[in-house]
């Protein structure tokens, strides 16, 4: 079994997301331990990028206070390095197609393996794309985590069949960030999904509170919460550490009621 | 199963979010249909002559050639096009595809705006709805462009993520596409972004090169030996070079805006300063750091001001059939004055990167030889800009 496929192995999963180096790294190597210990399944590490075309304005805020802090690939390679010596939960990188193709695709999976990601997150990388990558990710035992969007209809079996870890189901249209509900027939798309493909999936995109939580992980395997979380850490800063603690235990005990 | 549509070489692709993924696909169905149905290329003709002024002139500057004292100058006047640009050619395209796909709404980035005017006037002339996303830096270096944009009936909405440039316009543009897909288009501006935009793009421009063969075999008799144009995204220089690729003895030259020189930070030159990436939905070459951070470019043009270039482009460079030479604001603002007192003839700041060029290479060579520069637009918009670069403080 993959570090992802454990993560689902326990019942519904609660994934949260944080821009590394927002507002620093120790702070986010603090926020990581103190998800993993409130009980989350699976934690996504964005490394920032200078245009995150596919993210709201909160995140992309953060990845301009990342960036400004000096945060840097190399850098964060060497806070989740650290990280693994105690922190067992799976983790994956969230990054755009740039920050690894420019590192060098070989070198950059290379070390998430060596380090102990588990898996890449590309919103730039389609699946007529994935192909820059997933060979090598393959080949590195890392799992390219598939997208499937409200708008991806006759391509989500195709998606699904060839997908590894976890499917990302995008819950709305538009970019990251908070939304007051949620429209889309999450049902329908999940069993397009099941029909094609074993992997577990869950839902992201416009999940803030413990009630969309449970009602999404409840259509699926898990909830993804990001701007939200986003959200605290640009509130608190380097204090945010027990509001974070405190809130993905919040939300992990909505999404095991589901 | 991989797709390799799209694919100039390494370069181009489809990185993009799967929301996107059909609606890309959706336009390419469509495109190859009508691209190739009689109708559509008819109406396409008619709004490009009666409406947009094609073709457009191929002027002969005999007092440019008289001064600079070698190979014959002859301007391509797309400034002289509807709206004032070598936009239009491509925004009538793509609104009428857009409009025969059922989509009511437009949306477009643009740097100087010359892209979103003419996104404004075709949807005006169509009844289209229009949104223009537009950095916050240029909606000031070319507020009189805005002003046009509202006054055709667009939103503009200004961009302060970023540098608030034509990069971030860009992005914006995406972000909203994804928000709302079934009855907008995206009509892209420049031969970049995912396939097939690249290639949409070039054809539209494509006439561009299809005149000066046929004006300047009619004129002169024969090919030029030169081809000249100022590259941002590239889409007036693919427009320029596309007909002379399979001509090898045509040179094909792209003029790359080097701001304050390729040797500071301050320059938007990608192929002399930047190094292969993925961004805006394809492969090419872009500036950036050494973690693949897209950097923050700089020119006095806001229509060359952006960190990419097309993948055609790339590709072109890449087998050594185009060569792209980068020009300094200094050497851009000195053409842009050069012309309008040698010639009459006010270019865009822009297009005065490729004049810039031209300046240097015809001297270079022999009275017989002949080079055409594309003025890609008037220059206009960019008078008061220009005042202030040389220290008179006026107001539009």
């Amino acid at each position: 079994m993959s570090n992802i496929a454990k993560a689902f192995a326990g019942g519904k999963a609660f994934i949260p997301f944080i821009t590394c180096g927002d507002p620093d790294l120790e702070t986010t190597a603090k926020v990581v331990r103190a998800m993993a210990e409130s009980g989350a399944d699976l934690i996504e590490l964005g490394i920032p990028f200078s245009d995150p075309t596919a993210e709201g304005p909160v995140i992309q805020a953060a990845n301009v206070r990342a960036l400004s802090a000096g945060t840097t690939t190399d850098k964060i390679f060497d806070m989740v390095r650290n990280l693994r010596r105690d922190v067992t939960v799976p983790m994956v990188f969230m990054t755009y197609a740039n920050v690894v193709f420019s590192y060098g695709s070989q070198r950059f999976i290379s070390t998430c393996a060596d380090i102990g990601i588990d898996g890449l997150i590309l919103p730039d990388i389609p699946y007529e794309e994935k192909d820059e990558f997933d060979p090598i990710c393959k080949r590195y035992g890392l799992d390219l985590i598939s997208l499937v969007a409200p708008t991806s209809e006759d391509r989500i079996a195709t998606v699904a069949r060839e997908a590894g870890g976890f499917i990302y189901v995008v819950s709305s249209l538009g970019v990251t960030g908070v939304r007051s509900e949620i429209t889309t027939d999450i049902g329908a798309m999940v069993k397009l999904i099941r029909a094609n493909s074993k992997l577990p999936c869950a839902v992201g995109f416009g999940i803030s509170t413990p009630e969309q939580a449970k009602k999404m992980a409840a259509l699926s395997d898990g909830a993804i919460v990001g701007s939200a979380i986003v959200k605290l850490i640009a509130q608190y800063g380097r204090n945010a550490v027990p509001y974070v603690a405190d809130y993905v235990k919040a939300m992990k005990d909505a999404v095991r009621q589901a | 199963m991989t797709n390799k549509a799209g694919r100039f070489g390494s370069h181009g692709g489809q990185y993009i979010p799967e929301t996107l993924m059909n609606a890309v696909i959706e336009l390419e169905k469509a495109y190859d249909h009508y691209k190739r149905d009689p109708q559509f290329q008819a109406e396409l003709t008619e709004l490009l002559n009666e409406y947009a002024g094609r073709p457009s002139r191929l002027y002969y500057a005999a007092k440019v050639t008289a001064d600079l004292g070698g190979a014959k100058v002859y301007l391509k006047r797309e400034d002289l096009n509807h709206t004032g640009a070598h936009k239009i050619n491509n925004v009538l395209g793509q609104a009428l595809l857009a409009k025969k796909m059922g989509k009511t709404r437009l949306i477009a980035e643009t740097g100087a705006g010359q892209h979103g005017v003419a996104t404004a006037t075709a949807a005006a002339l169509m009844g289209m709805e229009c949104v223009v996303f537009m950095g916050e830096e240029d909606t000031k270096r070319q507020a009189l462009n805005v002003y046009r944009m509202r006054l055709l009936g667009a939103e503009v909405v200004p961009i302060t993520t970023g540098t608030g440039t034509l990069k971030d316009a860009c992005s914006a543009a995406f972000r909203e596409w994804t928000n709302r897909i079934s009855d907008t288009h995206y009509c892209l501006g420049s031969v970049m972004g995912p396939h097939p935009f690249p290639t949409i793009v070039r054809d539209f421009q494509s006439v561009i090169s299809q005149e000066i063969k046929s004006q300047l075999l009619e004129k002169e008799g024969k090919l030029p030996d030169a081809v000249i144009a100022c590259v941002g995204g590239g889409s007036n220089a693919i427009g320029a070079f596309y007909h002379f690729i399979d001509e090898p003895s045509v040179r094909l030259i792209g003029c790359e805006a080097a701001g304050r020189g390729v040797d500071t930070a301050e320059t938007a030159a990608t192929i002399a300063t930047g190094r292969p990436g993925i961004f805006h939905g394809m492969k090419s070459y872009f500036c950036q750091d050494q973690y693949g951070q897209i950097a923050p470019v700089y020119s006095i043009s806001a229509g060359l001001d952006y960190p990419g270039i097309g993948p055609e482009h790339a590709y072109l460079h890449d087998i050594g059939r185009a060569e792209y030479v980068p020009v300094t604001d200094d050497e851009a603002v000195t053409a842009f004055e050069y012309l309008s007192r040698m010639e009459g003839i006010i270019p865009a700041i822009e297009s005065a990167h490729a004049l810039a060029y031209a300046r240097k290479l015809a001297p270079t060579m022999e009275k017989d030889q002949i080079i055409v520069v594309n003025i890609s637009g008037r220059g206009d918009k960019d008078c008061a800009a220009i005042a202030r670069y040389r220290g008179e403080d006026i107001h539009e």
